[in-house]
């Protein structure tokens, strides 16, 4: 109440989430992905915002949760308190593929081991969420690590200040000249 | 005393002490109702039902000579029980067993513990165990008028007791074809009719009495023995009825007393005849007495309570075994609680909760603590007022109106309506976009608005992944500056305000956003009101 200033005060996320970063992921230049921990250690899996898919106006074609032929992950479902049933996934498990107007196709991963909670089915019918709000709205994937790895399972993860650093870098070799090698992670 | 036993006993009787029965267990097998023979001490017992059975033996009539000396001489007797006491003594610490020995005759001798009670009759029915017992309520102090002795006896008693009623069944039979072994006068029961009185006169003539549930009895005192020497001797029933022994999750043991005792019912005599010895072998030591456990019912205490702060939670919060934020609400209320009840620990509840940031004002949340086995439960309503105030006094943090003793049975009012009834809040709303006071005052006018609340991420660790469908009924608006306002909401119980206002991911629909077409955060929260009528308030 004392501090009525229109600046905003720590968002949702700065004041329940940690933002871990997984960057050129599988190799691929720039396919950056965010990891928001909550304190009770559930994840929600975002695309960072200098994913190639939010740069250059962007726009989606298509968002598709079936990553093989066998396996669609809008078939997940948990039950009760200990979320039986889900999916349970490795760091390198894809959880989407996203095709631009362009038709060129990107895979999301799950970047941590967990328990596949829930997909946002909200990018289905609104993909643009994914471009407008890729933090909150277009998020796209909740997993819940095991209890006992909750503390370790975003150690190849990178800090929000060590992935601002590899931004960074990016831009002053950017204005070196053209990069044929992925930055290694 | 003279035993009113008769001739027809005379075979019970002697068959059983044979057999390594206590006297007391004789008589709980003879049918003996009358709880002064069992009050008699234990040694004048022993040589009375000698003498019964010597009776016949020796064709001698009432007034034989050791019957002479029991009842009319009493100081002879006295001398001559002292002998005999030394004489045990002597050798050991165990109780007198009449002995019949070979040549036919009985006498008394030193002799091992009974095969049906474990010595639980034998040696712990007397009043130095009264006085051990006595000591433990007294060191305790605690406040009762009634108290109730309860005991509890090793499972394989009911082994051993059938084992008995079997060797002695065809004897009962011809006494009286319509006995049975429910007739059996039960350890317990002989236990109690003896000890009871003695632990009475121990703590200066409270009433000592046998648990029938009723409100009056709320003092427990209770006695338990052991016995690991024969604890196998139930094994057995494990084979001849399976089913009465499935583990169950809580239970170390799967023999209870429960199940050993069904089992019992269900085999067969003839089965039971060729698993278990009978008449039982003789144990080698006696019973091993428990520490003897005093418990009040507990009392429970109920009130509602404002907390002002927003730094503290409901209940200790606690993240990987460490604490963050000291105190909270409940240690707060049940502090004073505890000591004036001396109670043993406690149990808080309440209608709903809030979170650590949310303060709850008006008329404050419904809360009951149960204290649990205190030592005093009486207090006057001016007391209760007085620990109220104590209460208040402690913390400004909180503070507690309505406090009141209630039964178990009112706790339930507070749950009751925890979904269906309605709660106010009153929030601080921070906008990203600017608005002024006619960007916000549609909201006055969305009444019965429906959302759809997926399970917030910040609980759906600990909650079940479901949608919710929950109501807010209406809301109004104060207009603070061009990115606040506040927002007051009267909701069905159960739904989210944060995640209504911030949106959590999208997950809660419609959110806040959505109606005002910008981003929207919660800064602050108060609960107004919990719209539950209970406990009823206390005039001041």
């Amino acid at each position: 109440m004392e501090d009525l200033d229109h600046n905003k005060a720590p968002s949702v996320i700065d004041r329940y989430y940690t933002r871990w970063y997984k960057t050129d992921i599988k190799g691929k230049n720039c396919e950056d992905q965010c990891v928001l921990q909550h304190s009770n250690r559930i994840c929600v899996i975002t695309l960072a915002e200098s994913h190639p898919i939010l740069q250059n106006g962007n726009t989606i074609k298509s968002i598709n949760y079936q990553i093989s032929a066998g396996c669609s992950r809008l078939q997940n479902k948990v039950s009760g308190k200990s979320k039986r049933g889900g999916q349970f996934l490795t760091e390198l498990a894809p959880l989407c593929r996203i095709t631009c107007t362009e038709g060129v196709e990107y895979t999301i991963y799950s970047c941590i081991r967990g328990r596949l909670l829930e997909v946002n089915e909200g990018i289905l019918e609104r993909p643009e969420l994914l471009l407008e709000k890729p933090s909150t709205e277009g998020y796209i994937a909740v997993i819940l690590p095991k209890l006992e790895e909750s503390k370790t399972v975003t150690n190849g993860l990178l800090s929000r200040e060590e992935y601002e650093n590899i931004l960074s870098k990016r831009t002053s070799s950017t204005q070196q000249g053209p990069k044929t090698e992925p930055e290694p992670c | 005393m003279m035993l009113p036993l008769k001739e027809n006993d005379r075979p019970i009787v002697k068959k059983l002490l044979e057999a390594g029965c206590c006297a007391r267990c004789v008589l709980r097998f003879c049918f003996l109702e009358v709880q002064s023979a069992y009050r008699q001490p234990y040694e004048d017992t022993a040589k009375e039902l000698l003498a019964f059975i010597n009776d016949e033996e020796t064709n001698v009539t009432k007034d034989s000579a050791v019957q002479d000396q029991l009842t009319k001489d009493p100081p002879s007797k006295k001398i001559k029980l002292d002998t005999a006491k030394t004489d045990v003594q002597a050798e050991g610490d165990s109780a007198l067993v009449p002995t019949v020995t070979e040549e036919g005759g009985a006498r008394l001798v030193k002799s091992d513990v009974c095969v049906v009670c474990l010595g639980v009759l034998q040696e712990f029915c007397d009043e130095a165990y009264a006085t051990k017992i006595s000591e433990v309520v007294k060191a305790e102090n605690y406040q009762f008028d009634t108290m109730v002795l309860s005991v509890s006896l090793p499972a394989q008693l009911s082994v051993r007791e059938h084992s008995c009623w079997l060797h002695v069944k065809k004897e009962v039979r011809k006494k009286s074809m319509l006995l049975d072994k429910d007739d059996v006068i039960k350890v317990k029961d002989a236990f109690k009719w003896i000890m009871q009185g003695l632990v009475s006169k121990e703590l200066g003539g409270v009433s000592v009495v046998t648990k029938i549930n009723r409100q009056t009895e709320q003092f427990e005192v209770g006695v338990g023995f052991t016995h690991p020497e024969t604890d196998s001797d139930c094994h057995f029933l494990a084979g001849a009825c399976s089913d009465c022994f499935s583990p169950t999750k809580n239970k170390a043991n799967v023999f209870t007393r429960m199940a050993v005792a069904k089992a019992i019912g269900k085999v067969s005599d003839e089965k039971f005849l060729k698993k278990f010895p009978c008449p039982p072998t003789r144990p080698a030591s006696k019973c091993v007495a428990q520490d003897v456990q005093c418990l009040h019912v507990s009392v429970f205490v109920a009130g509602r309570y404002n907390k002002f702060s927003r730094t503290l939670p409901q209940t200790p919060w606690v993240i990987d075994g460490e604490r963050r934020m000291e105190s909270s609400v409940e240690e707060l209320i049940a502090a004073p609680l505890l000591s004036s009840f001396r109670a043993k620990g406690f149990n808080f509840s309440s209608s709903g909760r809030e979170d650590v940031d949310v303060r709850t004002l008006g008329n404050g949340r419904p809360f009951a603590l149960e204290l649990l086995n205190p030592h005093r439960a009486r207090f006057n309503k001016a007391e209760i007022r007085q620990l109220q105030e104590t209460i208040n006094q402690s913390s400004d943090k909180i503070r507690v109106r309505d406090l009141q003793i209630v039964s178990r049975d009112a706790m339930g009012h507070m749950k009751e309506g925890e979904e269906d009834k309605t709660k106010s809040y009153s929030a601080l709303i921070w906008t990203q976009k600017a608005i002024d006071k006619d960007d916000i005052t549609f909201l006055e006018e969305t009444k019965e608005l429906k959302l759809a609340q997926k399970t917030p991420l910040r609980v759906l660790h600990r909650r079940p992944l479901t949608v919710r469908e929950r109501v807010i009924h209406t809301m109004s608006t104060r207009f603070l500056d061009a990115h606040h306002f506040h927002l007051v909401l009267r909701t069905q119980a159960g739904t989210y305000i944060k995640e209504f206002v911030h949106g959590d991911f999208g997950r809660t629909k419609p959110n806040l956003c959505d109606l005002l077409k910008t981003d929207t955060d919660i800064l602050e929260l108060d609960v107004e009101s919990v719209d539950v009528d209970w406990p009823p308030p206390v005039p001041e």
